[in-house]
């Protein structure tokens, strides 16, 4: 019987994991009194309910619902001085929780201090798209949306940007093969030539180490090298052995100096 | 509809022929601005472009998912082609993010031979964004001058790792190399190189050049506001005269402690930024002189010590059984980072440059995106063209200094 | 005078000279060859380097063309992704005869190291091919090595570049 490969996560997964082994996880720090990230999250607590709020790694992460995203976002942009978004995408939980948590990176240029607002979205859900806040959500929610199939209403132009725009299947979900599935192999054969020319090229060769079983004989004929130009005749080939040079053979036993010469 | 075939051109959604007196231009994914692989659709009216739409995605590669299938340590010279002027500092700030995730301390010697690389690959990125736009311009010399420089870096780059182009210098944890015997003395014979070239052939021939000021000034205004809200970094922001660079303000490996200026202009078009340029390529010598003395006043450790997450050194691999059993484990199965997130921002030539990596424990990322400053500032092309003349379009592409192993990644 | 006339249409009749029509327009063809920018990625820097001050391009001949109608060879200098597939193939079909592709770089050759679902596993599933250069990134003598191997491979064939292997892609 064949291993059993759970079909809604195609990631690849480690061949071995010790049973007891619990996985420690990045230290959390609990936001003080007083201070910058303290501020942020009373002002997001008036706008909107945070679910976790924390300190990892120096960035604050504030966990908000979908819902509110635009309002969060507002009020990091207007009160709290977090002018700029740098970076904005999701990450597909569909298989474990049937969920997308999307993320949005904030900078604040004035304190240098980054925040990271996350929030759980269900398959069919949108987002609501914070264009009129941050030019820069333009092309990362595109992104977004040809990546994962999340929509963001009210962007201006959503459209596929990475991919081609006739691309079937969104590249980023778990459930796409790493490889692409069928229409993404035949994808440049089909456009081009047209669906009959996929037995003339040919499937792809997606085996990194395939070698073919006849590769260093059938071009090139080993051991019976002539001249280029020369007429070969099938039946009279002169054998032509591989001399091994004598200089290439080197005595280990008694090679101490070539040793420490090489140090 | 028209049917594809091999002769028949076929772009999808635009209507060419029409009725008022503008024009729509492809500025195909293969043009001889040297930038890569960008599809600017502009609508022209006359000479003046009213609207620019800019089509990526022509390079794109499924790096963000090749990594979700690689472990750490295989995706490192993936991140290489990314950026693929200045490799070290993808390299580099993918290792920092781990890093931090994994919350190892890198030590000091493997600190000072990162930052020299990061600001020797500052300084070759810097060097063939003159030369290309120098090219795009059309002062076609200062490419050839600017190539000369950048052998030079490149050989120091290639004596280093082996590689002139697509580094793989950096680890997660450390470098793997020690530097070369003579290659602090190369490297201080090519500081001076380098400064001498700055002043007296581009600065020279670029910066009161009546031709280039008058291409370059006024062209592609970038207004502070705009620069925050698109999200630009780098030298785009600090073209507009915001003082931001993430080496003095997130300081990150050895830029804590050294000596160095952060240029700003406030000029906001690419006069200003062609002058920022040199000037940070002036300050990255300066930054490589203070950094070679100091390679020989650290102790030779190169990787950090985190048997749990990082190889032994090859010696110890070598002649002890149980650094050899680990790092089989390690180059097998791959490490398993502790469960939780991580975002790392760099300065990389281009911008801010980050990796964000999520990780739920196991051996492979469960995802991971990589901020790329280019995205973004390709993303401003949108806006920033409109109202130029079609010949300010490929001074403003070069100025913006895009790369499109990271916009399409 | 009458002595030293020449008869042409004798023994040293035409089949000699059409060889050597062979010969003259191979030579011509082959010292200069003006490649289309192709650039995708990487393998696009160590081009330009190659056309640059140290690894010089310009002694074999070549000039760098941008419009596919003035070039003689299509350098494929990097990955190719599916979305560009098309417009490469376009390219290809645009430039006039005699034309000759070089794929350049592990990328172009066979999908590299980016074994996804966007990167076509080798450039010549869409162009046919004549030099195949490994490498990422190849280095500058690694180009020209292949323009010369080209060269060499321009000089060997007839002016009228019948192909007498069978080819899947014209």
């Amino acid at each position: 019987m064949r291993k059993y490969t759970p079909k809604d996560n195609l990631q690849k997964k480690s061949y071995y994991t010790d049973r007891f082994w619990v996985a420690p996880r990045v230290p959390k720090e609990m936001v003080e009194e007083g201070s910058h990230f303290d501020d942020v999250v009373k002002a997001l607590s008036e706008v909107s309910e945070i679910k976790e709020s924390a300190i990892e790694l120096g960035q604050l992460r504030v966990v908000i619902n979908p819902t509110d995203n635009f309002k969060v976002l507002e009020a990091l942009k207007e009160r709290c001085g977090y002018k700029m978004m740098s970076e904005m995408s999701a990450v597909d939980y569909l298989a474990k929780d049937g969920e997308f948590e999307v993320f949005y990176q904030m900078l604040n240029l004035d304190e240098a201090k980054r925040v990271r607002v996350v929030c759980r979205i269900q398959r069919d859900e949108a987002v609501e798209s914070v264009v009129s806040l941050f030019k820069s959500a333009n092309f990362a929610e595109r992104e977004m949306f040809d990546m994962f199939g999340i929509k963001a209403n009210n962007h201006p132009f959503l459209k596929r940007i990475i991919m081609p725009d006739d691309w079937e299947g969104h590249p980023l979900l778990k459930t796409y093969p790493l490889q692409g599935d069928e229409t993404a192999s035949w994808y440049e054969v089909d456009k081009i030539f047209g669906k009959e020319y996929r037995d003339i090229i040919g499937p792809e060769n997606r085996d990194p180490s395939k070698v073919d079983r006849y590769d260093g004989q059938r071009f090139s004929r080993v051991g019976y090298e002539v001249p280029f130009g020369t007429e070969i005749d099938p039946e009279n080939e002169e054998e032509n052995p591989i001399a091994y040079s004598e200089t290439f053979m080197v005595d280990y036993t008694t090679g101490t100096e070539t040793l420490s010469r090489r140090k | 509809m028209q049917v594809t075939n091999k002769l028949t051109p076929f772009f999808e959604n635009l209507n060419f022929e029409r009725d008022d007196n503008s024009m729509v231009i492809n500025f195909g994914p293969q043009h001889p601005s040297a930038h890569g692989q960008l599809r600017l659709v502009l609508e022209l009216e006359g000479e003046l472009v009213k609207k620019a739409y800019p089509d990526i995605g022509y390079l794109h590669r499924g790096v963000e998912k090749m990594a979700e299938n690689m472990t750490y340590n295989e995706f490192l010279p993936t991140t290489d082609r990314l950026d693929y002027m200045a490799a070290t500092s993808n390299n580099y700030a993918y290792a920092l993010s781990v890093e931090r995730l994994l919350g190892v301390e890198v030590p000091r010697r493997a600190m000072v031979i990162r930052t020299m690389l990061l600001e020797l690959n500052r300084i070759i990125s810097h060097l063939f964004f003159i030369a290309t736009h120098a090219l795009d311009v059309g002062a076609m010399s200062v490419f050839l001058y600017a190539f000369r420089e950048r052998e030079f870096a490149m050989d120091l780059m290639e004596d280093y790792c082996g590689a002139r182009l697509t580094h793989s210098a950096v680890r997660i944890g450390g470098v793997p190399l020690d530097l070369p015997p003579r290659w602090l003395t190369d490297l201080s014979k090519f500081c001076t190189k380098v400064s001498y070239e700055i002043e007296h052939t581009y600065e020279a021939l670029l910066t009161e050049n009546r031709i280039w000021k008058m291409r370059l000034e006024d062209v592609g205004v970038l207004t502070q506001e705009d620069a925050i809200s698109w999200g630009c970094t780098g030298i785009m922001l600090r073209g507009s005269g915001i003082k931001y660079d993430i080496r003095k303000e997130e300081p990150y490996e050895l830029y804590g402690e050294l000596d160095f200026d952060i240029p700003i202009s406030d000029k906001c078009d690419s006069y200003g930024r062609y002058a920022l340029y040199m000037e940070e390529m002036r300050q990255s010598v300066r930054i490589l002189r203070q950094l070679i003395p100091m390679h020989s006043k650290t102790e030779p450790k190169l990787m950090a010590h985190a048997p749990q997450y990082i190889s032994a050194p090859k010696e110890e691999i070598m002649t002890q059984n149980y650094a050899l059993m680990q790092h089989f484990v390690l180059v097998t199965q791959g490490m398993r980072p502790p469960v939780g997130e991580v975002y790392a921002p760099t300065e990389s030539p281009k911008g801010e440059l980050g990796f964000y990596i999520k990780s739920e424990g196991e051996p492979y990322a469960y995802r991971l995106k990589c901020r790329a400053p280019s995205f973004f500032h390709t993303g401003l092309l949108q806006e920033i063209l409109v109202g130029t003349y079609i010949a300010d379009v490929v001074t403003i592409i070069g100025s913006t200094n895009i790369v499109f192993g990271e916009v399409d990644r | 005078m009458a002595q030293h006339q020449v008869n042409y249409a004798s023994s040293a009749g035409l089949p000699i000279a059409l060889t050597s029509v062979d010969k003259l327009v191979n030579w011509g063809r082959s010292n200069s060859l003006w490649p289309l920018t192709y650039g995708l990625a990487c393998c696009a820097i160590e081009m330009m380097a190659s056309g640059a001050s140290r690894y010089d391009f310009d002694r074999m001949g070549t000039i760098f063309r941008a419009s596919p109608r003035q070039a003689d060879v299509m350098i494929l200098a990097g990955t190719l992704s599916k979305k560009h597939a098309e417009f490469a193939r376009r390219l290809y079909d645009q430039m006039s005869e005699p034309k000759w592709v070089i794929s350049m770089g592990s990328c172009a050759n066979t999908g590299g190291m980016f074994n996804t679902y966007a990167t076509v596993q080798g450039v010549d599933r869409i162009v046919p091919v004549d030099i195949y250069l490994p490498g990422c990134a190849p280095r500058p003598e690694t180009l020209q090595y292949a323009m010369m191997m080209l060269q060499k491979k321009i000089r060997r064939e007839s002016a009228d570049m019948k192909k007498n292997v069978k080819q899947r892609i014209i």
